[in-house]
């Protein structure tokens, strides 16, 4: 089991009952080690209440474009993306880019 | 001519006026020296001790910069004022709006007396008062990819305060192109994003971050979404912080790491900087092999349009509109009331102002109740099948969407859309209804 806090920003927590921070657990099997993109499955899974609301977050099987993340206030990019491995105590954000000005 | 003595008092004010010349030759010598004028000196003061600007050097940096602001807007506003008080020499504001009421609450270089006047011929106003040592250059027209490089070459750093992606991925190109750094920020809501965007022409552009642009129904709009004054400000006066210390050379090639901060307004006030990916070797701008080039952006061969998308919102036929003359005169006088209001806006813009017999569902909670009539019926108890069903929105775009998923999913067959919405109502049938 791996203890993160995952953070929806941008207007994201929309579609999280408008809360911005989740304590989250993600269990593994046996040995496997617990990834970004498992967590992403997971909150795919079990965090979106509303299933059609799935689109608003994942895109080809990805985060949709114009939604960073940021791994300990990292760019995902710089840290594996999804292949980072999950320590407990990690803070993944998720946020929606904004436009207005 | 009699040789007169020369009266006593001419002489003394001879002797005054020489001594005056003496003593402004003097001045006008030692100004001359000067790097600055001494009314400079003392406008300049407070932020030329502070060490870091490094005094007359700093200042003089200030002077000789040219930075183009685009967008005189909740960014732009807050943020210009600084800009044209540290000194900068060159302001351009390219902006083709024109103030309305709907924009003072954030956009504090207008006023209430500039209403219709172009933003940036408004904001040059209160600018040009704030220190007449700054040139301000306003452009009153839209920025796109047959003027963008005529406009941008006169500057060294761009300022990218404008509210769409089209605009964003733009500015980035073009600034790229030209080996310009862009000062990049957004906001809404109580929320704001800023960054630094090719930084020295080596640091990432916008599509290093945003290589794939977000499907258009998920951009919001100020308009769309609203904006708190404040949070918006904020951010642009961070953007203000940026490009003195991109001036002053603060950042430096050695100490430059590419971030991303992110500003929320509420509950508690935070601010993060989040650590970004460098330049991208494939980004199609600013990588190896870019395809998105000076010369294909001019000839108009890269189709911002249709690589950002627009949403569409005609998807009713003219027999399933009316116009809102029709909608007063045959759905609002009084007696018999057969018919089913139902307004889709937002429950709390609805609570701002609405009609009264009407009905408040979102098109998205039309869209979650997948067609079942039980479920509509739950929220309007009278509904069914051969209801007849007005829609409304605020413009007549929600309403259209919603309007074809009462038909299409729920097969109520006399469903129809009010065209222009509840504000186009008020414009043209009752303006004693608050407009917001």
């Amino acid at each position: 089991m791996v203890n993160v806090k995952v953070e929806f920003l941008g207007g994201l927590d929309i579609i999280f009952e408008k809360q911005r921070t989740h304590k989250v657990n993600v269990k593994r099997d046996g040995e496997q080690e617990v990834t970004v993109g498992m967590l992403i499955d997971y909150i795919v899974l079990n965090m979106i209440k509303n299933p059609k609301d799935k689109d608003v977050f994942i895109e080809n099987d990805t985060i949709r474009p114009g939604i960073l993340t940021l791994i300990n206030d990292t760019d995902w990019e710089l840290e594996g993306e999804k292949d980072y491995v999950l320590e407990d105590g990690d803070i993944v954000s998720f946020t929606s880019t904004l436009h207005g000005g | 001519m009699t040789d007169q003595p020369v009266p006593s008092d001419v002489l003394n004010e001879l002797a005054a006026l020489r001594a005056e010349n003496a003593t402004l030759k003097q001045q006008l010598k030692s100004e001359t020296q000067l790097p600055m004028s001494l009314e400079e000196f003392k406008r300049y003061g407070r932020q030329m001790i502070v060490e870091e600007t490094r005094g007359v050097e700093g200042q003089l940096k200030l002077r000789r910069s040219k930075v183009l602001v685009v967008g005189a807007g909740g960014l732009g506003c807050p943020c210009l004022p600084y800009l044209a008080g540290a000194g900068v020499g060159l302001i351009g504001i390219v902006d083709n709006d024109v103030v309305e009421t709907s924009n003072l609450h954030r956009q504090v270089l207008h006023d209430s007396t500039k209403v219709g006047m172009l933003k940036c011929e408004s904001a040059k106003e209160v600018l040009s008062r704030l220190n007449p040592f700054v040139v301000i250059k306003t452009y009153p027209v839209r920025l796109n990819y047959s003027n963008a490089f005529d406009i941008f070459k006169d500057y060294d750093i761009v300022l990218d305060c404008t509210d769409t992606p089209l605009t964003r991925y733009l500015i980035s190109d073009v600034a790229v192109n030209l080996g310009l750094t862009v000062v990049s920020a957004s906001g809404l809501g109580s929320e704001g994003q800023l960054s630094i965007l090719n930084f020295k022409n080596v640091g990432p552009c916008y599509r290093c971050f945003y290589p794939v642009p977000p499907p258009p129904n998920a951009v919001s709009s100020c308009q769309e979404g609203g904006v708190i004054g404040p949070c918006i400000g904020l951010v642009g006066v961070m953007m203000a912080v940026e490009t003195i210390k991109l001036i002053l050379d603060i950042y430096t090639l050695d100490n430059f790491s590419p971030f991303l901060m992110q500003y929320s307004g509420f509950s508690l006030q935070s601010l993060r900087t989040f650590k970004m990916r460098g330049r991208q070797v494939k980004c199609q701008a600013c990588g190896e092999n870019p395809t998105i080039t000076r010369d294909t952006i001019e000839k108009g061969d890269v189709d911002y349009e249709l690589f950002c998308g627009q949403r569409n919102y005609n998807v009713c036929l003219a027999d399933e509109r009316i116009s809102v003359k029709e909608f007063q005169n045959s759905f609002l006088s009084p007696g018999e009331f057969n018919h089913i209001l139902l307004d889709v806006r937002p429950h709390h813009h609805y609570e701002i102002s609405h009609l009264p017999n009407t009905y408040n569902l979102t098109v998205k909670e039309l869209r979650d109740m997948d067609g079942s009539i039980a479920a509509l019926q739950s929220q309007i108890p009278n509904i069914h099948g051969q209801s007849e069903v007005l829609v409304m929105c605020r413009h007549g775009n929600d309403s259209q969407l919603a309007t074809r998923i009462l038909k299409d999913q729920f097969k109520i067959a006399n469903v129809r859309d009010v065209r222009g919405g509840f504000f186009k109502y008020i414009d043209d049938i009752n303006p004693t209804l608050p407009k917001y």
